[in-house]
């Protein structure tokens, strides 16, 4: 049976049927979510797009926290399953506190719209099983409010526990230590600046690296926990 | 009418850009004796005549949505009981 990934569409996402195409395009089937439905039907995972949800009010991702959602996908990777958020998804997830840290304004003001080498810094994630650690991948990046900022302790803890997912070789943002993705304790919520969605035909991406995320969900829901 | 008045600002160890802009701007107004500035919000909330726990609601408003405690700290004043 095909692995079904459910995709959120709040106000204002404009990723979500790039991640559908994504995801379709890697073997799994796709399916639409909606951020007043407390339902998520059954999905394997669930994948938070980007955008510009609620219109940035207050902070970017503040408002989705409170959508009826997202009371159900933090349950959800509360027990398990792979939940994945992308650029607005990513800084979903820290306002949610599924993911340490927060995402503010770039340091240099600007918005950054260009493809973003990164190095895959560990594979036991739910979402990055498949890439070797030490792999360099592009994803393009696009976004105003991507500088990762946490203290100095959760950062160090989480270098020490191998929770930074991706790190910029170019940092676009001033993120500090250049982490552009980390993980939760448990492996199965992963967050990220940069774009795999965009990243999975080479008609229109600058790579085909980011077929890698999906399939390596698809690796994950059959095979279970790695180690 | 109570009316709290919420002001956030980044924590001090956080990187404003906003106010470094607006600092590098102040030579160009002839103003060259500013060590730094930094950009917050301040947010006003007005509530119901009968509201309770004004105070106490002020503080989990501020708390849970208002401020995002990694990176801003926040305070609280109550202007009109």
């Amino acid at each position: 049976m095909t692995a079904r990934i459910g995709i959120v569409t709040f106000p204002g996402s404009l990723d979500d049927r790039d991640a559908a195409r994504a995801v379709h395009l890697a073997g799994a089937e796709p399916v639409a979510l909606w951020h007043d439905d407390a339902q998520i039907h059954g999905v394997d995972g669930v994948w938070l797009p980007g955008g510009f949800s609620y219109g940035d009010a207050l902070r970017c991702g503040a408002i989705a926290r409170f959508s009826q959602v997202m009371d159900t996908v933090k349950a959800a990777a509360g027990q398990g399953m792979p939940v994945i958020g992308v650029c607005n998804g990513f800084q979903m997830l820290c306002e949610s506190h599924l993911l340490p840290g927060a995402l503010v304004r770039n340091a240099h003001l600007r918005y950054r719209n260009r493809p973003a080498r990164l190095r895959v810094e560990t594979d036991r994630t739910a979402w990055t099983r498949l890439y070797e650690p030490g792999n360099e991948v592009v994803f393009p990046a696009k976004h105003g409010e991507g500088r990762y900022v946490a203290d100095e302790a959760v950062l160090d803890r989480l270098e020490g526990e191998g929770r930074v997912v991706f790190r910029y070789l170019d940092n676009p943002n001033g993120s500090m230590r250049d982490i552009a993705g980390v993980t939760n304790e448990a492996g199965n919520v992963v967050g990220l600046m940069p774009h795999p969605e965009h990243a999975v035909e080479a008609l229109t991406g600058p790579s085909t690296d980011g077929l890698g995320i999906v399939a390596s969900v698809l690796a994950h829901l059959s095979e279970g926990v790695r180690r | 009418m109570a009316r709290v008045v919420v002001d956030v600002m980044l924590k001090s160890e956080i990187l404003d850009p906003q106010g470094e802009a607006v600092l590098g701007a102040l030579p160009r107004l002839g103003v060259n004796d500013v060590a730094s500035v930094r950009i917050g919000k301040r947010v006003e909330i007005e509530f119901d005549q009968n509201a309770q726990n004004v105070e106490e609601q002020s503080r989990v408003i501020a708390d849970q949505l208002l401020a995002n405690p990694v990176i801003e700290s926040f305070t609280v004043s109550i202007e009109a009981a």
